[in-house]
């Protein structure tokens, strides 16, 4: 038997937070009640701290296969672990893409062996994400696959898109659209605004984002499909997404913890940390992007944790990929720029992800016989990192103090994580 | 670690200090002799990753006028076509003992980068649309010796910038430069040519080169740049030049003391007509010429040169024998 006593912390329970211990055993919660008596447990004092379901990312790039030199799904859920989180989706655009059953089990098995979170591959949406025909939605449903995407690039043909729905409204799946015009986008680095003119730097218009929400949601009216939003970046998309919420249609929409903590003045250094697709916008649509987090329009925070090779992101701002590392600060973000409660902080973070993704076991409030899939958060820890648990280092979260740090994460029963704060 | 990556900020002081001296340096370059000792035994690298003639040339040329040694660098036969990363071409050419590094890059802040990687001074021959300074202190120098002397700045002077602002390094560069010496700009170009957002630029903008022509004290043209993606931003050659070309026509409606400037290469018979290329007007040539001399300032500073040995002549045994023959 393995018994662990989480004490003094503010527990999300059944009925909303309450200061409580838990006593964990054998990877499942046993007891929550103040003041339970350790019998021999390992104590974790959690004073101060919050104690609720560890956090769920819908959109993790692990990049195996195929891109280990950047980040492989040990690594990656590693870091997964260190920022609070006991479930993943990993992203298919890896190298062979996940478009089939096999690969999809590959992924999964890899990151069961690696045990720091459940990983839970995202399939494709088209075959080889070539976006001409459908991928093997059957295999990959079978496979335990619920979200399909061709997340790195949007699905163009609005037929494709219309069948994937039909097709995956039947069996349940989600369909998760990076949405990006690639017309409107093209050879476009940066938001297109003050900033890029002042730069002379080609732009991404809010419109490409905007331009493919809308046309999807008309697809979702006409399909009935679930229907998710990749890293909603502009205040127009913010406004599709309520009113699509108000007509009653299945949608959901994520945001990233970078275009929530920086905008498109950062990019003004011209520094590479700062480049990723969708570009990061205007401090108007940040502050609409956090007020759109603590109303609930957006309904979850998923990181786009995209890591890239050092070689590859110290370059010119131009020549460098998209992408930046976020799983091990988003928790830190969400908790230093937005004014969220308790429940409403773990409903972004950890409750509905879990729900939109059908993690069973992920997303629980904390009661007895729920599996032990917890983190214990200090929303007032301040802390600044220099370096990362990832085996890329492309974070513009680096050298910034930050408030909200995780001190423990568990996932069934047993600590993946304890970077700080945490006294045995 | 001081640096000319940019204009945009620049102190007017700053500015001036560069006119300064290049004032200077045009007196030596008129010399029998233009040579100077100022930065013997200095290294100059220019590391051009874009296509370019006169600004190398040019930054050679200064090098050489103040005695330092100059390396060249050009991506079409290095070991950048075998794949090594801009970062290590930097870090191993400064391995090999340079004292700064001129850097022209297709992409908008590579000097940064190139300044963040190496340990000497580095200078911004231009990258991607968004600064080129030494060409925006040269232009700003051949309007101050035209209109002001040689010393101060452009005040009251109104500057039209007309053409292809969008996709112009120089454009963004003349802008700070030129304002912030307290000229007035005016920029002239269609929707399609002016940057998308000027929010916050001290300009103010015209869609047409006539209605501001009759005020203005230099007509800044710039070049049409086809390879820039030219292609269906106007609608022709003919009509772009019909509406902000400067011709033999609208040189004549100029000021009588108004000037054409040009960062060349120019287009003629697109942008400006041949007969005002060649119009004692036009102060193309001593752009280029008073070029040479800026940049000589600006390595000169940069090196950590003082003004007052700065024109010193090269000693030169060679003549000293002649002199002492004569005795």
């Amino acid at each position: 038997m393995s018994a662990t006593l989480i004490t003094g912390g503010l527990v999300l329970e059944e009925d909303g937070p309450a200061v409580a211990d838990v006593l964990v055993v054998d990877g499942v919660v046993a007891d929550v009640a103040p003041d339970l008596a350790a019998h021999g447990a390992e104590v974790l004092d959690a004073s101060g701290c919050w104690v609720g379901p560890g956090f769920v990312d819908l959109h993790t790039h692990l990049r195996e296969p195929g891109g280990e030199y950047k980040e492989d799904i040990a690594s990656g859920t590693a870091a997964a672990a260190a920022g609070g989180y006991t479930a993943v989706v990993a992203m298919p655009n890896t190298d062979p893409a996940v478009d089939a059953g096999h690969l999809a089990r590959f992924v999964a098995e890899r990151g069961a062996a690696a045990g720091y979170v459940d990983v839970m591959p995202a399939g494709c949406l088209s075959a080889g994400r070539r976006g001409t025909a459908l991928a093997h939605l059957d295999e990959l449903w079978e496979a335990g696959v619920r979200l399909f995407t061709d997340d790195g690039d949007s699905v163009e043909d609005a037929g494709l898109l219309r069948r994937a729905m039909e097709y995956l409204q039947q069996l349940g799946g989600v369909v998760v659209q990076h949405a990006i015009d690639r017309g409107l986008a093209a050879g476009g680095h940066m938001h297109e605004g003050t900033v890029s003119s002042r730069l002379g730097m080609q732009g991404v218009p809010a419109l490409a984002e905007e331009i493919v929400v809308a046309r999807d949601l008309a697809l979702v009216r006409l399909t009935g499909a679930r229907y998710h939003i990749q890293h909603v970046s502009t205040a127009g998309t913010v406004a599709l997404v309520a009113e699509a919420k108000a007509a009653g249609l299945p949608v959901t929409a994520e945001v990233t913890p970078h275009h929530l903590a920086f905008c498109h003045d950062d990019v003004a250094t011209t520094d590479p940390v700062f480049k990723m697709m969708p570009p990061l916008r205007t401090a108007e649509d940040r502050r609409v992007l956090r007020a759109a987090l603590e109303e609930g329009v957006i309904d979850v925070v998923a990181t786009d944790h995209a890591p890239h090779a050092p070689h590859e992101k110290d370059v010119p701002f131009e020549e460098a990929p998209n992408g930046v590392i976020g799983l091990e600060w988003a928790a830190a973000v969400v908790s230093s720029v937005c004014n969220l409660d308790a429940e409403t902080f773990f409903t972004r973070m950890s409750i509905t992800p879990a729900a939109i993704a059908g993690l069973a076991d992920h997303g629980r409030r904390i009661g007895p016989g729920r599996v032990a899939n917890l983190v214990v958060f200090d929303p007032a820890g301040e802390w600044v990192a220099t370096t990362t648990v990832s085996r890329s280092g492309n974070a513009p979260y680096l050298g910034r103090p930050w408030r909200g740090s995780v001190a423990a994460t568990m996932l069934r029963g047993r600590i993946t994580s304890a970077p700080v704060g945490i006294r045995r | 670690m001081r640096h000319l990556l940019t204009t945009e900020g620049m102190a007017r002081a700053e500015i001036e200090s560069y006119l300064d001296d290049a004032d200077e340096f045009v007196d030596v370059l008129a010399r029998p002799i233009p040579k100077v000792p100022a930065l013997r035994g200095k290294t100059v690298a220019t590391l051009f990753f874009e296509p370019s003639t006169r600004t190398k040339m040019s930054f050679d040329k200064a090098a050489k006028a103040l005695s330092a040694d100059t390396v060249s660098f050009s991506p079409g036969t290095s070991s950048l076509k075998k794949g090594e990363s801009l970062k290590d071409t930097v870090l191993t050419i400064e391995a090999m003992g340079l004292d700064l590094i001129v850097v022209r890059h297709e992409a908008t802040g590579a000097p940064w980068r190139v300044a963040a990687w190496a340990s000497v001074p580095v200078v911004n021959g231009g990258d991607g649309a968004h600064q080129h300074p030494t060409q925006a202190l040269l232009d700003s120098l051949t309007l101050r010796r035209r209109f002001g002397g040689r010393r101060g700045g452009l005040d009251g002077l109104r500057i039209g910038i007309v053409g292809d602002i969008r996709h112009s390094r120089v454009a963004r560069s003349d802008i700070h430069a030129f304002t912030a010496l307290g000229a007035d700009v005016t920029l002239v170009a269609p929707p399609t040519l002016l940057p998308l957002d000027t929010t916050g630029w001290p300009v103010v903008t015209a869609g047409t080169l006539d209605d501001v022509l009759p005020e203005l004290d230099a007509v800044y043209v710039l070049r049409v740049q086809a390879e820039r993606g030219g292609a269906s931003v106007f609608p022709s050659f003919a009509e772009y030049r019909s509406r902000f070309g400067m011709t033999a026509d609208r040189l004549r409606r100029l000021k009588p003391d108004a000037v054409v400037m040009h960062p060349g290469p120019m287009i003629r018979g697109v942008e400006i007509d041949a007969a005002v290329a060649d119009d004692p007007r036009c102060l193309v040539l001593d752009q280029v010429a008073n070029g040479v001399a800026v940049r000589m300032a600006v390595l000169f500073q940069l090196l950590g040169g003082t003004r007052g040995d700065a024109s010193r002549p090269v000693e030169r045994p060679a003549e000293r024998v002649l002199v002492g023959g004569e005795q």
